[in-house]
């Protein structure tokens, strides 16, 4: 058996990956935030000729309907990043909060909860998401609702390990025996040692569901035309195939989102749990 | 381990029955109206069709006995339907299962296969350049909408270089191989048809790549973990010691072991492979169950998505079983359960 190695100085958080994922993250929220203010043209208006290849006056050419692909691809990002955030929220406080009842409660409540989990992680994801989008009806909402239920069971799997594990420690012994209450037990000595890996997974699934939001709306579920939303607009490029432009941008922008998010995900878990580094 | 094999098989119905019931969920979902998603909006005015809509799903009755129904027709393998085919779901899912199954066995192979090697380059060069070049490909993988590279690289291939054919799996002249199992390339070589099997084979190269390129960093990624931990283990200074060739210590004493823990995340990334196909097969017009799905969900077509996402689910499940347990029999060190 190899002993473990002497602990010399920690890593350290920045390297490389995390610092370029930051930038990537960075620099696409602050598109997010500030692109109406900057942006060459509005999403929405008519600029030029249609299907013009990218020039010097349209970096990315124009759309089938003359708008400029450039900025649509800039506002894509104030749809893509808010309805990650909304959805890895809302998932991690919904499937944390019934995970760490699971595993804190046990018996029948661990039960239900966990045989739930179970049946919607049965489900290939997409397929889930494609289900519940389109019976509650095309649309940015719902495609969001539709992706808090494929996700939050992750998180429950997740937060109730974490709370079994931690419950047996000899510290919550003790705060047992100094008589504290069952919400105290759970709020105060054990949930704030249980956020690690959850929140290592949180960052790495930011870019996951930025990929499912586009992905359900390049497949019409999603976001309507005429938003400027990555997934329709490769949805739009793959209709005018020769004009490869129209989808370069959107796919670029996803794909840097995406990678940026995975890089701060790796770089969080080398830095929080070196165990799984 | 038949402690642990007994319990999965005896969870595996229980699960489908969990799938059923979120199925049959799904469907009152929809539009708050259970009728929606059986009758097409056009047909709802027709009194007959509505009414034999109801006696058949039984919605005239109490919402227990509809779900009794319900199941009763999935277990007679009646999925409705569909909208928009005018066809029953399950006829067109059994038609198109063969192309998805194709499409998805060859994106597997190739997964598995690169991924295996970028994972054991990546080990072997660790922290060099090689190791950062195949971490970096292996992530962009996983990283990029395979709806955006399948474009892309089929512009690219097929368009500008003109090397690799366009959508579809055979060329317009192509007739189709005699059916046996419905998969192109295995049919034409049963029938001993060498052009069309080729034909068929270019047409698979560029989805089977992109949809590989997404599991490819999954399977790399653990596969550069475990051979990273193999290699430090005694037995393989013991073997270099014993002047053992690197390619041997690499391939025959660590790769083996390494492998063993692969074998759980080619069956998990067979989840992604489902998720990709979807997508993929709607760029690559493949006529398979995915791009059936999206065209479905794009007409709101609601007893096709249903039915679809009720065999996927199903093929996950199994995909999962076949794969713990053969993880069970693989490393007999592992006592589950």
């Amino acid at each position: 058996m190899q002993l473990a190695p002497p602990a010399t100085a920690a890593p350290g958080w920045l390297t490389l990956p995390v610092m370029v994922g930051g930038i990537v993250v960075a620099f696409w929220v602050v598109v997010a935030l500030s692109v109406e203010l900057w942006s060459p043209h509005a999403p929405l208006e008519m600029v030029a000729r249609r299907l013009q290849p990218p020039s010097a006056d349209h970096l990315l050419g124009t759309d089938a309907l003359g708008r400029d692909v450039l900025s649509r691809t800039l506002h894509g990002a104030r749809h893509s990043i808010p309805i990650a955030v909304v959805v890895v929220i809302a998932a991690v406080t919904l499937g944390a909060l019934l995970g760490a009842g699971a595993g804190f409660f046990g018996g029948l409540v661990d039960d239900a909860i966990m045989r739930l989990v179970d049946v919607t992680l049965a489900f290939p994801p997409v397929l889930l998401a494609m289900a519940v989008a389109a019976s509650l009806g095309p649309g940015l909402e719902n495609a969001a609702i539709a992706m808090i239920i494929v996700w939050w069971p992750v998180y429950a799997r997740l937060m109730r390990a974490q709370v079994l594990e931690v419950k047996e420690r000899e510290h919550v012994e003790a705060a047992i025996a100094g008589g504290a209450g069952r919400f105290r037990l759970l709020g105060v000595h054990i949930l704030p040692l249980c956020w690690t890996p959850v929140l290592i997974n949180a960052t790495m699934d930011f870019g996951q569901v930025v990929l499912l939001a586009a992905s359900l709306s390049f497949i019409g579920l999603g976001a309507l035309p005429p938003t400027p939303e990555w997934g329709s607009m490769i949805s739009d490029g793959a209709v005018h195939f020769y004009q490869w432009w129209i989808a370069f941008g959107p796919g670029l922008a996803i794909l840097t989102v995406v990678l940026g998010f995975n890089f701060l995900g790796d770089g969080l878990r080398d830095y929080l749990d070196p165990r799984t580094a | 381990m038949f402690r642990h094999v007994v319990r999965r098989l005896i969870a595996m119905p229980l699960l489908l029955l969990g799938v059923a019931s979120v199925a049959f969920l799904l469907s009152h979902l929809t539009r708050g109206d259970p009728l929606a998603s059986i009758v097409p909006e056009r047909q709802m005015s027709n009194p007959a069709v509505v009414e034999a809509a109801k006696r058949r799903w039984g919605l005239d009755r109490s919402l227990p006995e509809q779900y009794v129904v319900y199941l009763r027709n999935l277990l007679a393998g009646d999925l409705g339907t569909s909208f928009r085919t005018k066809r029953a779901v399950a006829t067109d899912i059994g038609e198109r299962l063969p192309a998805t199954l194709e499409l998805v066995l060859a994106a597997m192979l190739v997964g598995t296969f690169s991924g295996i090697l970028l994972g054991v380059v990546a080990a072997h060069f660790r922290n060099r350049s090689l190791d950062h070049g195949a971490r970096l490909f292996a992530l962009i993988g996983s990283s990029i909408p395979v709806f955006w590279s399948g474009l892309i690289l089929l512009f690219v291939f097929s368009v500008v270089l003109g090397w690799l054919p366009g959508p579809g799996r055979l060329d317009a002249r192509t007739a189709a191989p005699p059916f046996v199992t419905g998969m192109y390339t295995i049919d034409s070589l049963l029938a001993g048809d060498l052009r069309t099997f080729v034909d068929a084979l270019y047409h698979l190269v560029l989805p089977a790549f992109v949809l590989g390129w997404a599991v490819m960093g999954i399977i790399s990624r653990l596969v550069r973990a475990s051979m990273l931990d193999v290699l430090s283990q005694e037995y393989i200074l013991t073997a270099r010691a014993k002047g053992a060739g690197e390619r041997r210590v690499l391939l025959n004493h660590a790769l083996r072991n390494a492998l063993i823990p692969t074998l759980t995340i080619v069956g998990f990334s067979f989840a992604y492979l489902i998720t990709g196909a979807v997508l993929t097969e709607t760029v690559f017009t493949w006529p398979g169950i995915g791009s059936y799905a999206v065209d479905s969900a794009r007409s709101l077509d609601y007893p096709a998505i249903i039915g679809v996402t009720i065999v996927g689910a199903a093929a996950f499940l199994i995909a999962n079983l076949v794969t713990d347990l053969a993880y069970a029999f693989a490393n007999p060190r592992i006592r589950l359960g």
